[in-house]
């Protein structure tokens, strides 16, 4: 018995019917032509040969989180390497329930409208474009994967991811990169092109976060790494010591930060040519970076 | 083949209240359509226990009385008709009533256990003792007298030219009950969905909360309720409706129309810095603030919450000091939004001048263009 069968079939009521509500075929949104590619019955042989992309189009226009979600799903089953998803407004957890033990094909994911909070939460390794903004917990617990944005970010962008990378072309709101953190390998890295908002790095315990303030130069968040206890946080441009929570101290870059710097910052321009700038011009200018004083900032104040 | 059994999986809500706001600072009045899209949108945050609305400038035939919105609750008609006859005569006693009419309802809505809504145009009619007191005051104490003295009766608005439209369902069901979309035209509305945390769901204890024109709405949970109310009590305020968010309310009226003080000295009230952010303060400011945390020690919001509040010709929005509810301002020519979620906007209106995340504890106001209303 094949145990990760192909057919969209069994492997979709297997993986769905726990509480979903599985679209009938005359409601499938695979109806409509394909973007670009074709999705035809034996795209799969095709794609094998390394002749084509199967990609897909998906409108959200009135479907509700779990809907939206059993589509992409049926299409990720289905053999899809590449959806663009319309009309969204709102729907969460976009991304997050894209994976089936041992398949480790990822997909591109463009989408296009306002996403709902908990995008990309615990995603596994899927690429995800928004054309706009996104909402609340971006990447929450993340563990693989790209997530680019182009526009801003609502509060705990990126909170407890633990692989993976998030770029936020503008700026970020509350509590980013709360309770961050890495082992070993896996290393998240979240960069900001703009600012972002109070309690930055809030109980981070690892990963790397930059922030470019491409547009305003000043970084005016308060309470910046409370409670911070591992990763680094790199901010372009001067902060004050009295904007820092207690447990964070300011640090010199040395080389290996210039070239994590250089390394992320270049990928982070590739993806929003818009903003017109060159990586020269964006790191001839002063960084600072952040490490917490101790990794156990609390240990004395719980342990008796 | 054996299948198989798949655990059934826990399942998690996801819920916590939404609120959305809308705002024409032109002052040009328009339908509920977009609103209750709007709060639909963000359906799954609610849960189906409460929903509401309020409404600014929608009754400019009587746009100089006193519209109160009551609610007779009962078991049966009998008994909602008994509290009726009671706040019948209670109302002739201290006022004219010009008009008066049951609120319109769809009936084809299923809603669970409407109580009967009534609306009356009311013009204070002060004797005795009260001759002295001002109009707002004297309507604050029938209110309250209504609210605490007579049983199962409850009055959910009560000012001028603006209304409150509020029970237990989700917010689109609630709009559709009172017909909002097609009988309304507002400057202002606000909205809300409910998941109540702490007491239980009855169409009282739904939001919007209005005393006066003040209505508010509220997404979070206030766990300094016991000090505020305590406080608030001594001011003539009585808390009847079994729900937190009646506080902010009071707290409000007590501050910005009875004390007359500012929104941007009320919300270091409500939300004050905490004493870190106070000792790297300028002199001037820390002694404000100072001050404030004294004199209003008691009127401190503590715990997460966001909060919608509006009245004739303002609308604000306020988080607690440390944001820990979500609020999404934006801006499209005249029209200002604030909403819990992004997208609702979005899908009102597309395209936006300024989409922001407000500071914690900073308000954010709109105001309308000149004072002038219909």
């Amino acid at each position: 018995m094949d145990k990760f069968p192909p057919e969209p079939g069994p492997g979709l009521a297997d993986c769905c019917q726990v509480h979903c509500r599985i679209p009938g075929p005359d409601e499938s949104a695979f109806g409509r032509p394909p973007v670009a590619g074709g999705s035809v019955p034996d795209g799969a042989t095709e794609k094998e040969r390394g002749f084509t992309m199967d990609s897909r189009e998906i409108d959200a226009s009135g479907l509700v989180h779990r809907e939206l979600n059993d589509r992409l799903m049926e299409a990720m089953l289905s053999g899809a390497d590449r959806l663009v998803v319309r009309n969204v407004y709102g729907q969460r957890y976009i991304g997050t329930r894209l994976y089936q033990p041992g398949q480790s094909k990822k997909l591109e994911i463009e989408v296009f409208g306002t996403p709902g909070s908990d995008l990309g939460a615990f995603m596994s390794g899927h690429h995800i474009r928004v054309h706009g903004n996104v909402q609340d917990g971006v990447g929450n617990t993340m563990d693989d994967g790209e997530i680019v944005v182009e526009g801003r970010a609502g509060d705990v962008l990126g909170m407890s991811m633990r692989g993976g990378k998030i770029f936020i072309r503008d700026e970020a709101g509350y509590r980013t990169a709360l309770h961050m953190k890495e082992y070993l390998d896996k290393k998240p890295v979240l960069v900001i092109g703009d600012s972002a908002q109070d309690f930055m790095g809030e109980y981070m315990a690892g990963g790397i976060v930059i922030v470019l303030a491409l547009k305003k130069k000043a970084h005016r968040a308060n309470f910046i790494g409370t409670g911070m206890h591992g990763g680094v946080i790199y901010l372009r441009g001067q902060v004050e010591k009295s904007q820092l929570g207690r447990e964070v101290e300011i640090f010199e870059l040395d080389d290996q930060d210039r070239e994590i710097l250089d390394r992320h910052v270049g990928e982070f321009l590739q993806r929003f040519p818009e903003l017109k700038v060159s990586r020269e011009e964006v790191l001839k200018e002063n960084f600072v970076k952040l490490m917490p004083l101790s990794k156990r900032p609390y240990g004395k104040l719980y342990a008796y | 083949m054996t299948r198989r059994r798949r655990r059934q999986l826990f399942e998690k809500e996801i819920s916590a209240c939404s609120i959305f706001g809308a705002m024409d600072r032109s002052g040009e009045r328009f339908r509920g359509d977009g609103v209750i899209k709007a709060i639909a949108n963000m359906h799954v945050r609610g849960n189906g226990l409460g929903g509401g609305f309020a409404a600014y400038g929608i009754y400019p035939r009587y746009q100089d009385y006193y519209a109160f919105h009551i609610m007779f609750t009962g078991p049966n008609m009998e008994v909602k008709k008994d509290a009726k006859r009671v706040t019948d005569a209670f109302l002739a006693e201290g006022f004219d009533v010009v008009h008066d009419e049951e609120i319109p309802y769809d009936d084809q809505t299923r809603v669970r256990d409407p109580p009967l809504a009534w609306r009356y145009f009311v013009t204070p009619n002060k004797k005795g003792e009260e001759a002295k007191l001002p109009d707002e005051d004297y309507i604050v104490s029938k209110v309250m007298w209504v609210n605490t003295r007579i049983d199962n009766a409850y009055v959910f608005s009560s000012g001028k030219n603006m209304g409150v439209f509020k029970g237990v369902g989700f917010p689109e069901e609630i709009a559709e009950y009172f017909m909002l979309d097609r009988l309304y035209e507002g400057y202002i509305w606000t909205a809300h969905g409910r998941f109540p945390t702490n007491t239980q769901a009855w169409w009282g204890g739904a939001h919007p909360f209005g005393l006066l024109d003040w209505t508010v709405v509220h997404n979070g949970e206030i766990s300094s309720y016991g000090t505020n109310r305590r406080y608030l009590e001594m001011f003539g305020y009585s808390c009847t409706l079994q729900t937190d968010t009646e506080v902010i309310t009071y707290a409000v009226d007590l501050l910005m129309r009875r004390q007359k003080l500012p929104i941007s000295v009320v919300s270091k009230i409500l939300s004050p810095p905490i004493w870190n952010s106070i000792d790297k303060m300028s002199d001037r400011e820390r002694k404000l603030a100072t001050t404030l945390r004294m004199v209003y020690g008691p009127l401190l919001m503590n715990g997460p919450f966001t909060i919608i509040i509006a009245h004739e010709g303002e609308m604000i929005g306020l988080t607690d000091r440390i944001r820990l509810r979500p609020l999404t301002a934006a801006t499209r020519g005249d029209m200002l939004y604030l909403s819990s979620e992004e997208a609702s906007i979005r899908l009102i209106s597309p395209e936006l001048d300024e989409v922001w995340t407000p500071n914690g504890g900073e308000p954010v106001v709109g105001q309308l263009n000149c004072r002038k209303l219909v």
